[in-house]
């Protein structure tokens, strides 16, 4: 049977490329994201929502259980972020952060993993960031959502696995998409100083990461955070 | 039309349990009816059973009645009488949130 692989935040950025990567290797790709995308491929479908809206996500998950009945990969992609001083951060950024990165990872994986079960099968992978092992300032709020989606990702591997789901996630180093433009280039030359290997990360070192995550072999992986860049947590 | 819809929803319940056992090879004792213990002191699903069961249910009221619910929701998690305790109190939980 094909595999099901579904992209949150496929529009653009490491989701479009991960859509674009699976849809080579003749996988069955469905994609969400708030606005429009113009990947146009027979094997890709794409749903406009935004991720924290829990009636829109729920209609998704009917609507792949009726077509397909199964789902065998979640990849929880979307995600924002903002950087700015403790001191000087609105709680409506606060709001807005989680609300994306933490509770929109939740739904995902809560209707994913209702279909998932009934196989025994699946596959999730969430996004972290290398800025919650930093404790990087100006990104208070950033790293605690992605640090509530690791914690989560452990609890959830501990639930999940006698219903045959693994639970895992990827942090990325910077990597040049829209997401970080606004980060002035010291700052991150200087969050490069802190990796192992020196240099800016790209979508292809997290693609590895994800491919490892749900090759058949790895059934035996979860609760798992995989740091880029030799970033040691 | 609420208590046609109560049967309505004891059928799929009962229908839910009996796929249930089929798929999961394990007997489920519904000689009790709805007094059947499910979840909790002496039920007969552990957590995993539980929420096999709950899922599929979700699915079955979706297809068959059109409506999207979360079974495992705040005001079921907040009350003194479980929902999952028995048959009966699933089936009477059900009702109250398809009919609100
Ligand atoms: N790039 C980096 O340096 C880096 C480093 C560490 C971790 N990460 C993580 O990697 C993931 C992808 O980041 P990226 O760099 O690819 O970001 P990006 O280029 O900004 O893309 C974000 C994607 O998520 C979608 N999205 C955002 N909010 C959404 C919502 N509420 N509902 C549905 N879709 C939503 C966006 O589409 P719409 O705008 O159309 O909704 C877009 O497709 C994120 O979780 C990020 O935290 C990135």
């Amino acid at each position: 049977m094909n595999q099901i692989i579904l992209i949150t935040g496929s529009r653009k950025g490491i989701g479009r490329q991960l859509a674009e990567h699976f849809i080579a290797l003749g996988k069955n790709v469905i994609g969400c994201s708030r606005s429009e995308s113009d990947l146009r491929n027979e094997l890709y479908t794409h749903f406009c929502l935004d991720v924290t809206d829990e009636v829109a996500v729920k209609k998704m998950f009917s609507q792949i259980r009726q077509k397909y009945g199964h789902i065998d990969i979640l990849i929880n992609n979307a995600g924002i972020a903002s950087m700015n001083h403790f001191l000087l951060t609105p709680l409506i950024t606060v709001e807005k952060l989680f609300i994306t990165n933490f509770n929109g990872t939740f739904l995902c994986s809560r209707e994913a993993s209702k279909i998932m079960q009934k196989k025994r099968y699946g596959r999730i992978i969430n996004f972290s960031s290398v800025a919650v092992a930093l404790n990087l300032e100006g990104e208070a709020i950033y790293a605690s959502s992605k640090s509530a989606v690791e914690q989560l990702s452990r609890v959830m591997s501990k639930e999940l696995g006698g219903l045959g789901i693994t639970v895992n996630c990827v942090a990325p180093t910077p990597i040049d998409t829209d997401l970080i433009k606004a980060v002035p280039k010291n700052k991150i030359d200087e969050l490069i100083s802190y990796q192992s290997i020196k240099r800016m990360g790209l979508i292809d070192d997290v693609i590895n990461v994800v491919d490892f995550f749900i090759n058949e072999k790895s059934s035996f992986i979860s609760g798992q955070t995989i740091y880029l860049g030799g970033i040691i947590s | 039309m609420n208590k046609i819809n109560r049967e309505k929803i004891s059928e799929l319940v009962f229908n839910c349990i009996k796929k249930y056992q089929e798929e999961y090879e394990q007997i489920i004792d519904i000689a009790e009816g709805e007094q059947t213990r499910l979840f909790g002191g002496n039920g007969q699903l552990d957590s995993l059973g539980l929420v096999s069961l709950v899922v599929s249910i979700e699915e079955e009221i979706e297809t068959e009645l059109g409506i999207a619910i979360v079974l495992a929701d705040e005001k079921a998690m907040s009350r003194r009488t479980s929902p999952f305790s028995r048959i009966g109190n699933l089936i009477d939980y059900i009702d109250e949130l398809v009919s609100s």
